[in-house]
């Protein structure tokens, strides 16, 4: 089961061009921190794939294991972690974030979409 | 709970200077700022890796329920 979860995380980080780990969903967001990540990738133009970490302990468990990253929210851009609340908001205030939107993923976020996976 | 925090902010980044708030009173919301040497050349990423070790144990038993981190390369 945990294996199982495990790969679906994997899949949504690799398969993914933005992928947001949080507590809650965009429509419904459970935790500052993960508020600030959306909001500043919503700035940034991002087109989100949201995870809700909360419905089960285990996503959350796995997703740290393979990010090596402990705290949530967790952003990852083609695959390679970004980072948190913190890292997000800065690289988005300096114009960092937006650069490597455009690096990684080209003209495609010219129309960001926002939708939400589910793990588990 | 602040000052436990500073203390093992100071170990980790000796020389470093090291700010830890509480952002609601309450002792488990922290905002953490660290200046150090030891942040030169690398990555935010790899910057705020070096803090969560820091604080490992406190983030592990749950002490700490939110964290605020913010890093500078000291020149």
């Amino acid at each position: 089961m945990s294996d199982e979860i495990r790969d679906q995380i994997k899949g949504v980080i690799e398969g993914e061009d933005v992928a947001l780990f949080m507590k809650g969903t965009p429509q419904f967001v459970m935790c500052g921190n993960s508020h600030r990540a959306l909001e500043a990738l919503r700035r940034a133009g991002a087109p989100v794939t949201a995870v809700d970490i909360l419905p089960d302990p285990r996503i959350r468990e796995e997703l740290s294991g393979l990010s090596g990253w402990p705290t949530i929210p967790q952003v990852f851009v083609g695959g390679e972690l970004v980072g948190g609340a913190d890292i997000v908001e800065e690289l988005e205030a300096s114009g960092e974030l937006q650069r490597t939107l455009r690096d990684k993923l080209g003209e495609r976020q010219d129309a960001p979409e926002e939708r939400v996976v589910t793990v588990g | 709970m602040t000052a436990r925090l500073q203390e093992l902010l100071r170990e980790a980044f000796p020389g470093g200077e090291v700010a830890v708030e509480d952002r609601t009173g309450g002792g488990d919301h922290f905002q953490v700022s660290v200046t150090s040497a030891r942040f030169e050349g690398l990555s935010l990423v790899e910057q705020h890796r070096l803090v969560y070790d820091a604080l490992a144990a406190p983030l592990a038993d749950g002490t700490i329920h939110e964290l605020r981190i913010k890093t500078r390369g000291a020149s």
